[in-house]
């Protein structure tokens, strides 16, 4: 049995809650078709190596970098990004609220993909104690060095949503 | 990064089956493929796709042996209650691998398939300087240059690398085999001898060949005897968390009346593979699980090691990380 690679391919997935079918060059990654294509630049483009995590995102409700994430490997996948964090009209999501209320970010590069880690630290359970908050979020660098308001802020929003 | 074509694997058959082709590669994850592709590592015209393939997902018990398939990934594999149960060293050695969201995708199929991190390697094309895993005959850099985290087992003056995958150096202590699918059928490799040193690939006569999987194979899972006793694995790194090991120390210890009856331990980023201190492994039933038993047990296991003038403090930091991890895993620490 011979497979047929093909060099444009077409991917239905679920982007903030909407169906939608795109064709990308199989290269492309998760990361670029997000900021070039769909044209949602929440998550940014750091390293581009998986190293500093602001590009994170979510896929069926895990967190991933969309640098090392194909658009191909997402297909029939749920994406969520910053983006698609505040309900319409509902204002901010809970960890959002609890970013601005901790002043967790100085100039707020990282802080689209600490937002995405932190909503899927809290539901995954590890959100239980500093240490545990701060070895589950290693993932995102933040060079402005606002690591105790984060960790703080994650440890509020998991109190203010029960988990 | 070049373009390339893509399909997905319906089978696993049918995935080996386009490894005949030097120009494929297979996609799990995608965490080191990726940037393979952008430094000039790899390059391939066509990935096939294995991520669909549930038969290489599950985590299971039968009766004393425990199956993980290749596409669990890191934080299944650490976070799963029968891994934690009967491969405890296992299990923490995958969470205390790269970060929570590259763990998200990493597989423990891929993870022992990782290259080094010798930053002489590691760089963009074209290489500004010599290194014969890039391009042979070229020399290495790192032997003339910066070397203080490379081997101190089994290199040769051809190249210095560690082998830096922390999963590794558990399934090799606890005596895993990787289930192995070629086109001549499925095969196990037992995963303490996956892996090759510098030393072992030259008496080979393939001097950068770095495991025994051929090219076109693939790793379906492994499978492990779960054994009694107590398990720890120890990373020795510069920061606490995100961090490649300095070294690092995988053991499994049965006690009986405070004494070892068994003991298995492996070292981590010392060579280009895990390193299993089997003469210590032999001298340790009869052992008083303390410090001062255990460290002149481990020291003569040492003696055969080989550093390069930058690395010597490695062998004093991996002898530690053997008894720190001998002693946690009998439960003194």
């Amino acid at each position: 049995m011979t497979l047929d690679f093909a060099r444009r391919v077409e991917v239905t997935l679920r982007l903030n809650g909407r169906e939608l079918t795109t064709v990308v060059s199989p290269r492309t990654t998760l990361l670029d078709w997000l900021r070039d294509d769909a044209g949602l630049t929440g998550a940014k483009k750091g390293c581009n190596e998986g190293a500093c995590g602001t590009c994170t995102v979510l896929v069926d409700g895990r967190r991933m970098n969309g640098c090392l994430t194909l658009v191909v490997q997402c297909a029939g996948r749920a994406v969520t990004t910053v983006e698609g964090l505040a309900q319409d009209g509902a204002g901010l999501h809970p960890v959002q609220q609890a970013f601005a209320d901790h002043d967790a970010f100085q100039c707020g590069y990282c802080t689209p993909g600490q937002l995405m880690s932190a909503v899927a630290c809290i539901a995954e359970g590890h959100a239980t104690d500093d240490a545990t908050v701060r070895e589950w979020m290693s993932g995102n660098i933040c060079r402005c060095s606002a690591y105790p308001q984060i960790t703080a802020a994650v440890l509020a929003a998991a109190q203010e949503t029960g988990q | 990064m070049r373009d390339f074509g893509y399909a997905r694997a319906g089978t696993a058959e049918a995935a080996v089956g386009t490894l005949a082709d030097p120009g494929a590669a297979v996609i799990a994850g995608g965490t080191e493929l990726l940037n393979w592709f952008r430094l000039g590592i790899a390059a391939a015209d066509r990935v096939v796709d294995i991520g669909g393939l549930d038969e290489l997902r599950g985590i299971t018990r039968d009766g004393d042996e425990l199956r993980i398939g290749a596409l669990a990934t890191l934080n299944e594999v650490g976070e799963h209650p029968l891994v934690i149960q009967a491969a405890s060293a296992l299990a923490s050695a995958c969470l205390q691998a790269a970060s929570a969201q590259v763990r998200n995708r990493a597989t423990i199929g891929g993870n022992v398939l990782q290259r080094t991190r010798c930053p002489y390697f590691r760089a963009e094309e074209p290489l500004p300087w010599p290194c014969n895993k890039r391009d042979p005959g070229s020399g290495c850099a790192s032997l003339a240059g910066r070397h203080e985290r490379q081997a101190i087992f089994g290199w040769t003056r051809d190249c210095v690398a560690v082998q830096p995958s922390d999963p590794a150096v558990a399934l090799a202590a606890l005596d895993a085999q990787a289930d192995v699918l070629g086109p001549a059928g499925p095969r196990t490799v037992p995963m303490r001898e996956f892996h090759l040193t510098q030393r072992e690939a030259a008496a080979a006569g393939e001097p950068m060949r770095e495991t025994r999987l051929g090219p076109d194979e693939l790793i379906t899972g492994y499978r492990l005897p779960a054994v009694p006793g107590g398990q720890a694995y120890v990373k020795v790194r510069e920061r606490a968390s995100y961090e490649y090991a300095i070294v690092s120390a995988a053991a499994a210890v049965r006690l009986e009346d405070e004494r070892i009856i068994s003991a298995r331990v492996a070292l981590g980023s010392v060579a280009q593979r895990p390193w299993r201190l089997t003469t210590a492994e032999a001298e340790l039933p009869g052992t008083p699980l303390t410090r001062e038993a255990l460290t002149p047990v481990i020291e003569r296991a040492m003696a055969d090691a080989a550093p390069l003038p930058q690395n010597g403090f490695k062998v004093t930091m991996a002898a530690n990380a053997a008894v720190r991890a001998l002693l946690t895993a009998g439960g003194a620490s």
